[in-house]
């Protein structure tokens, strides 16, 4: 036994102990559960209880300010619910769109600045990686100023070069670009980052191997380090789905999810459920068909990068 | 020729990475040219490319409109207190599970690991429940505790504190050393680096936290920088002096940390993916 040391230093026998010294509550047995009770106490109440209560919540709905047992109807009304699927439509052109956007350029950026003659490479990434200092609000309020259609920054250079101002809040589709502005410039370094630690760990031998038989830089890039970057490549993929699918603070933000519901995404459909009409029990059901979706991309992208391999 | 192609190869890459890194900093600048102009002025045509002298009349105006000081008092006191409580939470859980072998260790694991696929979305609505009957609305706590179940920081200080030699803890175990004694003064010491990068990461998502403060604080003086900073926006007319003053607020607690800790949080944010 590993901790009978400390153990034996403990006096035996109980009724000896009574009275002339306490047996001793804190030894290498007892201490890793007091170490973790504290976090799984805060974890019971916490997490399991309202994960297990929103559950049933979903299958409730509200009846004269009372919650009751409705079986699977909000999941019936959410199946016939064409805003969901607005909402959800949304999420998907901003995951099919984004994220490979954002993530060509984080890899873009991370192998420009992983060449080896490149100079001022800290400040470069200091300067790719500067927006994860804001928070997703802060950026949000950020481009409100340089995307305002009349006089903002944005409007003003199309504007000098000819074409009209875009309502980049208003009109058509363009709150969604918009969105998909805001999140690339707020996230792509932070991939950027994550990527180059990735090149990092590629081996020169395999370079040096490629120039030596005259494969070009191109050749190498997609025969190289496309390849030897995939597992990295798949966690950053992975957290953006669903960083996509839980899009919340930039839409509540910039459009509040309008105009028409065009940036409306699920978890602010979620929100206004929740705590705008405080429909507690659909505002459950929409939340598990996110967590449904989440789980079931997560387990698709691990395939399709298990199975190539 | 192959050298004069090679360098202008260079040269575009230069190139590239200066107008790419120029595209990147240009919001932070026009956040600083709104801060310093009046709301008007920002919006002149041609627009003004240079600060303002206007820094002190936004600052009396924003601290009207959204009480800026009361609100980073606020986020400061939350994201701090959030930190110190769940870097020591989050440190004793990692310790226990790489430093000792106890029954249900792994069950325990594997169930914390696998929580982390439900979004914390889902714990919302029961939770805004749970405080309004507890009567906790509004409060410090109803924003810190819930944050404070974080799993991913306790499965980073658990990678971290298995580095930590056994023969450490054996040794003062010998020494007939106290259990807590061991985990203040020997395991954690030896940590400081993980310690810090998990205390940023703690720190950045309490800093940035915004949908569950925005549900359970409800009066200004008690608005968290993010909550504060959306209602600035939701208004009809923005005022962009006011917005882009209390946005380069809520940003520079977070530039001076990173200024002051640089290789601690790159790791620190990024979760450990990147040693700094």
């Amino acid at each position: 036994m590993q901790y009978s040391l400390a153990e034996n230093n403990e006096p035996e026998g109980s009724g000896q102990v009574k009275g002339k010294q306490k047996k001793k509550f804190v030894t290498a047995k007892t201490m890793p559960y007091l170490l973790l009770a504290p976090i799984l106490i805060l974890f019971s109440i916490f997490y399991v209880y309202p994960i297990i209560y929103s559950v049933l919540l979903s299958f409730q709905t509200r009846v004269r300010g009372e919650y009751v047992f409705a079986g699977l109807k909000n999941y019936s009304r959410l199946i016939e619910d064409p805003i969901f699927y607005k909402a959800l439509g949304n999420s998907m052109i901003i995951l099919v769109i984004q994220v490979p956007l954002m993530l060509t350029l984080a890899v873009l950026m991370a192998v420009a600045l992983n060449s080896s003659f490149l100079k001022l490479k800290g400040l470069f990434r200091i300067g790719f990686f500067s927006p994860v200092l804001t928070s997703l609000v802060a950026a949000s309020v950020i481009f409100m100023l340089l995307l305002n259609k009349d006089y903002g920054l944005f409007n003003y250079v199309i504007t000098s070069i000819g074409f009209q101002p875009i309502g980049w809040l208003s009109d058509g589709y363009w709150p969604l670009v918009t969105l998909i502005i805001v999140t690339t410039w707020r996230w792509a370094g932070y991939n950027m980052v994550i990527l180059l630690a990735g090149l990092q760990n590629i081996s020169n031998d395999l370079y040096e191997a490629a120039s030596i038989d005259g494969a070009s830089k191109v050749k190498q890039f997609f025969y190289i380090t496309l390849p030897q970057l995939k597992p990295v490549l798949l966690v950053t993929f992975i957290m953006s789905t669903i960083g996509s699918f839980q899009l919340f603070d930039e839409p509540y933000t910039l459009t509040g999810g309008g105009p028409n519901n065009r940036t409306l995404t699920l978890t602010l459909y979620l929100y206004q459920h929740g705590f705008t009409y405080f429909d507690f029990g659909y505002a459950s059901a929409i939340t598990y068909a996110v967590v449904l979706i989440v789980a079931i991309l997560s387990i698709v992208q691990f395939k399709l990068a298990g199975e190539k391999e | 020729m192959k050298q004069s192609n090679q360098t202008l190869k260079k040269t575009l890459l230069y190139l590239a990475l200066i107008i790419g890194v120029l595209i990147t900093i240009i919001p932070f600048y026009w956040m600083i040219i709104g801060a310093t102009n009046k709301s008007g002025d920002v919006f002149n045509i041609p627009p003004t490319f240079l600060p303002g002298s206007n820094l002190l009349e936004n600052l009396t105006n924003l601290n009207e409109s959204i009480l800026i000081w009361k609100s980073l008092f606020n986020s400061l006191f939350i994201a701090i207190t959030y930190t110190l409580i769940g870097l020591v939470l989050c440190a004793a859980a990692g310790y226990a599970f790489a430093k000792f072998d106890f029954k249900g260790r792994n069950v325990i694991f594997v169930i914390l690991i696998l929580s982390m696929m439900i979004p914390y979305q889902a714990t919302i609505i029961p939770l805004f429940q749970l405080f309004a009957k507890l009567d906790w609305m509004n409060t410090y706590s109803a924003v810190i505790l819930p944050q404070l179940v974080y799993v991913f920081p306790i499965f980073l200080m658990r990678q971290n504190m298995k580095a930590l030699p056994d023969s450490l803890i054996e040794a003062a175990r010998i020494d007939s050393a106290g259990e807590f004694y061991i985990f203040f003064r020997i395991a954690l010491p030896t940590m400081k680096p993980a310690l810090a990068a998990v205390a940023i990461f703690l720190f950045n998502h309490q800093w940035n936290n915004f949908m569950w403060p925005l549900v359970v604080m409800n009066t200004k003086d008690m608005f968290t920088l993010p909550v504060a900073l959306s209602t600035l926006a939701g208004q009809d007319s923005i005022d962009y002096g006011q917005a882009m003053l209390g946005t380069t607020i809520s940003v520079l607690p977070v530039i001076v940390i990173f200024l002051f800790m640089q290789k601690h949080f790159v790791s620190g944010i990024l979760g450990g993916a990147v040693k700094g």
